[in-house]
């Protein structure tokens, strides 16, 4: 017994030892990466924070930096004419599309997710914009009007608008439905999402509420949702990202103006940039808020059915 | 009733009355239209069908557009009446579009340089993921917020450094100015890629591995081996991503390759969608409009250099649809 009990000892002891060493393997692994945050994330973090503090003009001997303190992010605010107006119209226009975006994108995951017939068909069509969605063919398609529903009204849509809305919200809401269908496009991987973590939700609880009596609205409102609610949230900030980062932004296309400007330059861009990253955060902190679960619903689910992972 | 018995059934069997009959009857429609506990009725069916029937209409709709108005000609785009149908088969435009957009080289570009960066990707985005899901090693957690950081921080902060090392690197305007983040796992959209290999690696079960090991499979080794082989849905779907994306990206792309038009890095490198870009500025410098040409530019010439530019895409999409919704099915690309 007691041989043993020593053997026994002595391979946790191996087997301790061997896994330790194993286990920092893994750096071997991510160190590309490692290396690569360093390099292509950390440093030029810190570069751009030291870029806004100066000015920078671009001379045929090589940049010449003159230290200017916080200057260029108090031009931002007050001296470019675009700025504080193209961050308002972004700012607008997430707050009216994001909802939408997850929305359908939601709907779309149900639908697919259904009992239907042609199912791979309709798969592949509403997979189809991930694949063609892309920065100028966006452009041609807004320019040409190919992007409203057809046979609707716009005039008669602006109208109602006019009389019912205030100014500000009027341009954002109209131009909504001009590129509503580019709004849609946006919903790819939304959609992919969903349509994974819907098809996780374990059946047997459908199956159960049934027994139980529940209607399928029932259904949706008290599995459906709570299971899919931390992908509400991940689609939400995934939309907000690839909103604030799109080709369309204008804002990005402002800093990329202003980076190549002869009075501007990479300071004050980078002061632009920082700005922006700024606003961005907080709209992403007041998604966070919104929609953060609470904790105990979280429980409450995994106590049924034990859906979560 | 059992479902199976059929209508004509119920009507001819002769030991009902015709007020049973009604009643069965009755249960019967109600059934079809409105449906029972194991299947959904038919208004259910009607709705669902005709919203997947709308929204698939609005959703291909600007595709549909592109490519009838890219057949047009003069005539027809300014003819009202002809609005769906164009009047005669009709691929000038093609041609001019073709010619315009260098489209022989652009391509060729193209593919090289959504390639190159997608090889590179999928390669070093395993390699991080199968670290990240198979060992425990300090910091992992760390390492992990980092790299969703990484995914929601505007690449504008991080652009103009990076712009400013790849010029004193002398990189811009070349490949090397894409394959270089692609081979550190900063390439477009890496994150997003790390974790699907992550969360596709930590599903395979522990015990193959330590069966791997007892075999004397060292640490590649099982890699190669056991992981690799098992995340073959997870290697096509980020191979797809990644040349989609790599393909569609011309913020980064514009910026690396051109700078400011005129001046920074001068580069024969282009892509179709840079072209697409410039479409209206280079069709003036090909056919200059002049007395005797009055050639001009219209939308349906424009729309088929975007029919051009998505082309490979489109075709590549339908050659490997099966497999993309496949392995969207099993690769489960959520992130936690």
């Amino acid at each position: 017994m007691k041989i043993f009990n020593n053997l026994a000892k002595k391979n946790k002891k191996v087997i301790y030892s061997y896994s330790r060493k194993r286990q920092r393997f893994g750096y071997v692994f991510i160190s590309p990466w490692l290396i690569g945050f360093i390099v292509f994330v950390m440093w030029p973090l810190v570069q751009s924070f030291y870029f806004s503090l100066n000015d920078i003009r671009l001379r045929p001997t090589g940049r010449i930096m003159t230290f200017v303190g916080l200057n260029n992010y108090r031009d931002v605010w007050l001296k470019d004419m675009f700025f504080i107006e193209r961050l308002l119209a972004f700012l607008i226009s997430t707050m009216l599309r994001t909802p939408i975006i997850v929305v359908f994108a939601l709907i779309i995951a149900l639908l697919i997710n259904s009992k239907i017939k042609l199912k791979g068909f309709f798969r592949v069509v509403f997979f189809f914009p991930v694949v063609i969605a892309s920065g100028p063919v966006m452009d041609e398609l807004v320019a040409q009007g190919a992007t409203t529903i057809p046979m609707m009204n716009q005039a008669l849509i602006m109208n109602i608008l006019n009389t019912l809305l205030p100014e500000l919200l009027v341009a954002p809401i109209g131009a909504l439905f001009a590129e509503i269908i580019i709004i849609l496009w946006y919903s790819g991987v939304q959609v992919l999402i969903f349509l994974a973590s819907l098809q996780k939700v374990d059946p047997t609880l459908y199956e159960a509420a049934k027994i139980d009596g529940g209607s399928g609205w029932e259904c949706f409102w008290k599995i459906t949702i709570p299971t899919i609610k931390p992908m509400i949230l991940l689609n939400t900030v995934y939309t907000v990202v690839s909103l604030a980062n799109s080709d369309q932004n204008d804002v990005i296309q402002l800093i990329y103006i202003n980076m190549f400007a002869a009075t501007r330059g990479y300071g004050f861009a980078s002061a632009m940039a920082w700005m922006y990253a700024i606003v961005v955060t907080i709209v992403l902190l007041i998604v966070f808020i919104v929609l953060k679960d609470k904790k105990d619903k979280i429980q409450a689910v995994k106590m049924k059915g034990g859906v979560y992972k | 009733m059992s479902n199976a018995t059929s209508i004509s059934n119920i009507l001819k069997n002769n030991r009902w009355s015709l007020d049973e009959k009604i009643i069965l009857l009755r249960e019967k429609i109600r059934k079809f239209f409105l449906g029972s506990k194991e299947d959904s009725g038919f208004f259910v069916k009607l709705i669902v069908y005709t919203l997947l029937i709308c929204i698939g209409f609005v959703y291909l709709y600007p595709i549909l557009y592109m490519f009838i108005t890219s057949m047009m000609p003069l005539e027809d785009l300014l003819d009202t009446s002809v609005r769906w149908i164009p009047s005669t088969f009709y691929v000038d435009n093609y041609i001019e579009a073709w010619k315009v957009m260098r489209y022989s080289k652009a391509i060729l570009d193209s593919f090289y340089m959504a390639g190159v960066p997608t090889i590179c990707q999928v390669v070093v985005c395993s390699l991080v993921g199968y670290g990240f899901a198979r060992y425990n090693f300090r910091g992992k957690r760390l390492f992990m917020a980092l790299m969703i950081f990484t995914f929601i921080i505007p690449p504008q902060i991080i652009m103009m450094p990076t712009y400013v090392l790849y010029n004193d690197l002398g990189i811009l305007g070349s490949m090397k100015a894409f394959v270089l983040p692609a081979i550190l796992g900063q390439g477009f959209k890496s994150a997003i890629f790390i974790l699907i290999y992550y969360r596709f690696f930590s599903q395979i079960p522990q015990a193959l591995f330590e069966a791997a090991e007892i075999d004397g499979a060292g640490h590649l080794g099982s890699y190669f081996k056991i992981a690799i082989p098992a995340a073959i849905p997870a290697i096509i779907i980020v191979a797809i991503f990644s040349f989609v994306w790599y393909w569609n990206e011309t913020y980064l792309v514009r910026l690396y390759l051109i700078g400011k038009e005129g001046i920074g890095a001068q580069t024969s490198l282009t892509t179709v969608l840079l072209e697409l870009r410039r479409f209206e500025h280079n069709y003036n410098a090909l056919y200059p409009v002049t007395q005797n040409v009055p050639n001009r530019i219209n939308e349906a010439k424009k729309m088929a250099g975007t029919v051009l530019s998505i082309l490979p895409l489109l075709i590549m999409y339908f050659l490997l649809q099966k497999q993309f919704v496949e392995s969207v099915d099993r690769t489960g690309i959520t992130g936690e």
